[in-house]
């Protein structure tokens, strides 16, 4: 993995979503930076990368990943994140603050910020605490968390359930024109829930939340982005009620944003059947007239990023009755492959993964345009490969998509035109 | 992480058919005879060891498998949560794993939680019975109160069956309901719209009602189900004596099922809040046969399991 002065990548087909470039191409950098587009131009001697045909486009920027550092290590580190990001083409993820200790002060914001440069795989951003300990009750220190370099403001899992508490917190966000990150969910309604309410929960007699909930606590926080005009996103939209209300918004012209992660448009609530609890996720999977909703929102640009939304876990987090399990799944490696699935065009796939998340989060990545960062992903969107729990990157092994066949496979990823990850099941057949 | 070789488990009624539901009822009819005779045949289970596991408090379920094991002569050990590691923090499958390293042959768990004995059943080499699962499944009450009803009517098929009261949390309704839908019955479930969720209106051969003068009409067997009084205090129903008077079972609202009728409660009553005591003990109610059909289906399904083992 030395840095090589130069690179030139030949017989690639390049995709960059921000300049609706989708042609057979060639791309050269230099000193970590992408430099033109004519390798005919460099100078004999210098690396040059035959894609064979491959897709090459900006690394992907993902917006919504936890990981288990700090306190929660045995779950997932920030280098075995890492690992698992650059395996699934990722080289910019946006890190949630609802750790142990919580990020909630600018030195914790710095602390993660530097363990992101010593794995020198991924660009890593941390969100600020909105609250302090994410706890829901005292405003976090936003404006000198976002001085220490947090990209956002969340809570992560946690909905604050006050209204005039969240007026206030929006109403201050504004000045700092900060996004505030929102997880969509009434709490009361939620409360102690871990499946979508319908004939299956009743069924398995498991504690239910109705999907209303979500759609619910949308209606209340675009009222208030309304009354304090601030910069409100939501996170993994999974309904098609709160998609109407976002729809509707965003017609009225509030400035507000959504993003979804894949199994929301990829799976239902049919897979926690047997109380199956790697598919125990929060938001819980939803019926089939919801996941159809997300998969229609995509193709319409409702919704306007796709995050992995990883959640680590342990065994002993999972292995437990069904409604006393952590809540989540890992998503780094299978993002790319899995959002793919939805079967939009591959350049607004990838938008959906590069230029759109980097644009909300306001970071300079997901773009191949000459002077940027070479962020790179070579994939080849045809190869197919099955997703074993247990065998991919990454420490936590709780995907929700074990059995799953992915066409879409990450082949080499690059961050500042260093080589940061080389599929090693290829190295025979490609090579 | 011992992966289970020729283990037969009771987890639930959900998908059993006819062919899976009768055989059970049939030995299970056997041994209420032979019970009543006091002839029960001692040497089933001899050398065989049960262990209730119980993580929630039931005198009756606990006494009945207790009884059901002892006379078919199996040495049968009452675990309860008071005692147990479980309080110090030891998961469920760590439990799990050294009872089975125990070596014994049959595991009667209730658990609060739904899908415990599901997951249980993945780490032991024992058979499961489920004596009920946190809202999901009370399989062994099903066959009980199927058992009885068979010895009174005759059928298990074309009958209208109403139950009433706290479905929403109540797994003995969800086991029966699985029960007499795949023995070609029909269920009425009766409540307030805070006990009786929605979602089982889509459920085959099943009406929702909010009225007990309307669902109970020419029932041939009514089911009272147990209200816990936190139901009052959670905000789902205002109060005992509003649940009575509109759900409660008294004689004026039996009269108006089938001539006979019979009345079943799977216990412990409430008397004036789910059903009148005029009612509970009057000649239509077979409460307390129910239970002695308990330690017969219990027999039948402890000697069956362990059959359907060792013959796999």
């Amino acid at each position: 993995m030395n840095t090589p002065h130069m690179i030139a990548f030949k017989n690639i087909r390049l995709i960059d979503p921000i300049s609706n470039r989708d042609e057979k191409s060639e791309l050269v950098v230099q000193n970590g930076r992408i430099t033109g587009y004519n390798a005919h131009e460099v100078p004999k001697g210098i690396s040059v990368i035959d894609g064979k045909g491959a897709v090459l486009c900006p690394g992907l920027v993902d917006m919504r990943v936890s990981l288990g550092e700090p306190g929660a290590e045995y779950r997932e580190t920030i280098e075995s994140g890492a690992q698992a990001a650059v395996a699934g083409g990722i080289t910019s993820m946006a890190v949630l603050p609802d750790t142990e200790p919580a990020i909630d002060t600018p030195s914790l914001v710095r602390l993660i910020r530097q363990r992101g440069q010593e794995t020198g795989l991924v660009s890593l951003y941390p969100y600020g605490a909105l609250t302090r300990n994410c706890a829901g009750q005292e405003m976090a220190e936003m404006g000198l968390l976002k001085q220490a370099g947090a990209i956002a403001f969340t809570d992560g899992a946690r909905s604050l359930g006050d209204a005039k508490q969240m007026r206030n917190l929006l109403a201050y966000s504004r000045f700092l024109k900060a996004l505030i990150v929102l997880h969509p969910e009434e709490p009361s309604l939620a409360r102690g829930g871990c499946a979508t309410a319908g004939p299956l929960a009743v069924k398995l007699g498991l504690p239910q939340i109705p999907a209303q909930a979500e759609a619910m606590m949308v209606a209340r926080d675009l009222c208030l982005a309304e009354m304090t005009g601030a910069r409100v996103h939501f996170a993994h939209i999974s309904t098609s009620g709160a998609l109407d209300l976002i729809r509707t918004a965003k017609q009225k012209g509030l400035s507000v944003t959504c993003d979804t992660a894949p199994p929301y448009f990829t799976m239902t609530e049919d897979a926690i059947g047997d109380f199956r609890t790697y598919a125990k996720l929060s938001p819980p999977l939803r019926q089939e007239k919801d996941r159809a909703a997300v998969q229609e929102a995509l193709a319409d640009g409702i919704i306007d990023a796709v995050a992995s939304d990883h959640v680590p876990a342990d065994a002993d987090d999972k292995r437990l009755p069904f409604a006393q399990a952590m809540a989540g799944g890992t998503g780094l490696v299978t993002l790319l492959g899995m959002t793919l699935k939805a079967g939009l065009p591959l350049l607004d796939t990838l938008r959906l993964l590069t230029s759109a998340p980097a644009k909300l989060l306001g970071i300079e990545a997901g773009t191949l345009s000459v002077g940027a960062q070479a962020d790179l992903c070579l994939f080849d969107p045809d190869m197919q490969w099955t997703v074993r729990a247990g065998r991919l990157p990454g420490r936590a092994r709780n995907t929700p998509f074990d059995g799953v066949t992915i066409k879409g496979k990450v082949l080499r990823t690059f961050q500042s035109g260093r080589e940061v990850y080389r599929d090693d099941s290829l190295c025979g057949k490609q090579a | 992480m011992t992966p289970q070789r020729h283990s037969a488990h009771l987890l639930g009624i959900e998908g059993m058919g006819p062919q899976a539901i009768i055989p059970f009822l049939d030995l299970a009819e056997s041994y209420a005879l032979l019970s009543r005779s006091r002839q029960a045949p001692h040497n089933v289970l001899r050398g065989r060891t049960l262990i209730n596991l119980f993580f929630e408090d039931s005198t009756r379920t606990r006494t009945s498998f207790e009884i059901a094991g002892k006379r078919l002569g199996a040495d049968v050990i009452n675990m309860t949560v008071a005692t147990s590691s479980v309080n110090k923090g030891e998961t469920l499958l760590d439990t799990a794993s050294t009872l089975n390293a125990m070596r014994c042959d049959l595991l009667v768990i209730r658990h609060a939680q739904s899908g415990a004995p599901a997951l249980l059943s993945q780490k032991v080499e024992a058979s499961v019975v489920n004596a009920g699962d946190g809202m999901h499944e009370h399989p062994t009450q099903a066959l009980l109160d199927a058992l009885t009803i068979r010895r009174h009517l005759g059928r298990l098929d074309n009958l209208e069956i109403a139950i009433c009261g706290d479905i929403a949390h109540s797994r003995v309704a969800r086991s029966n309901l699985h029960l007499l839908q795949a023995m070609g019955s029909r269920i009425r479930l009766i409540g307030p719209p805070t006990l009786l969720p929605s979602a089982f209106a889509s459920a085959k051969n099943v009406t929702l009602y909010h009225s007990m003068e309307e669902g109970l009409k020419d029932a041939d067997v009514v089911m009272c189900l147990r209200i816990q009084r936190e139901r009052m205090g959670a905000g789902l129903v205002p109060s005992e004596r509003e649940y009575f008077a509109l759900f409660g079972l008294d004689q004026r609202r039996l009269a108006l099922a089938k001539p006979g009728a019979l009345v079943m409660h799977p216990g412990p009553m409430n008397r004036g809040v789910e059903v009148a005591s005029t009612v509970a003990d009057s000649p239509q109610s077979v409460i307390s046969e129910q239970v002695e059909m308990g330690v017969a289906v219990r027999m039948a399904v402890l000697d069956r399991l362990l059959r359907m083992r060792s013959a796999a």
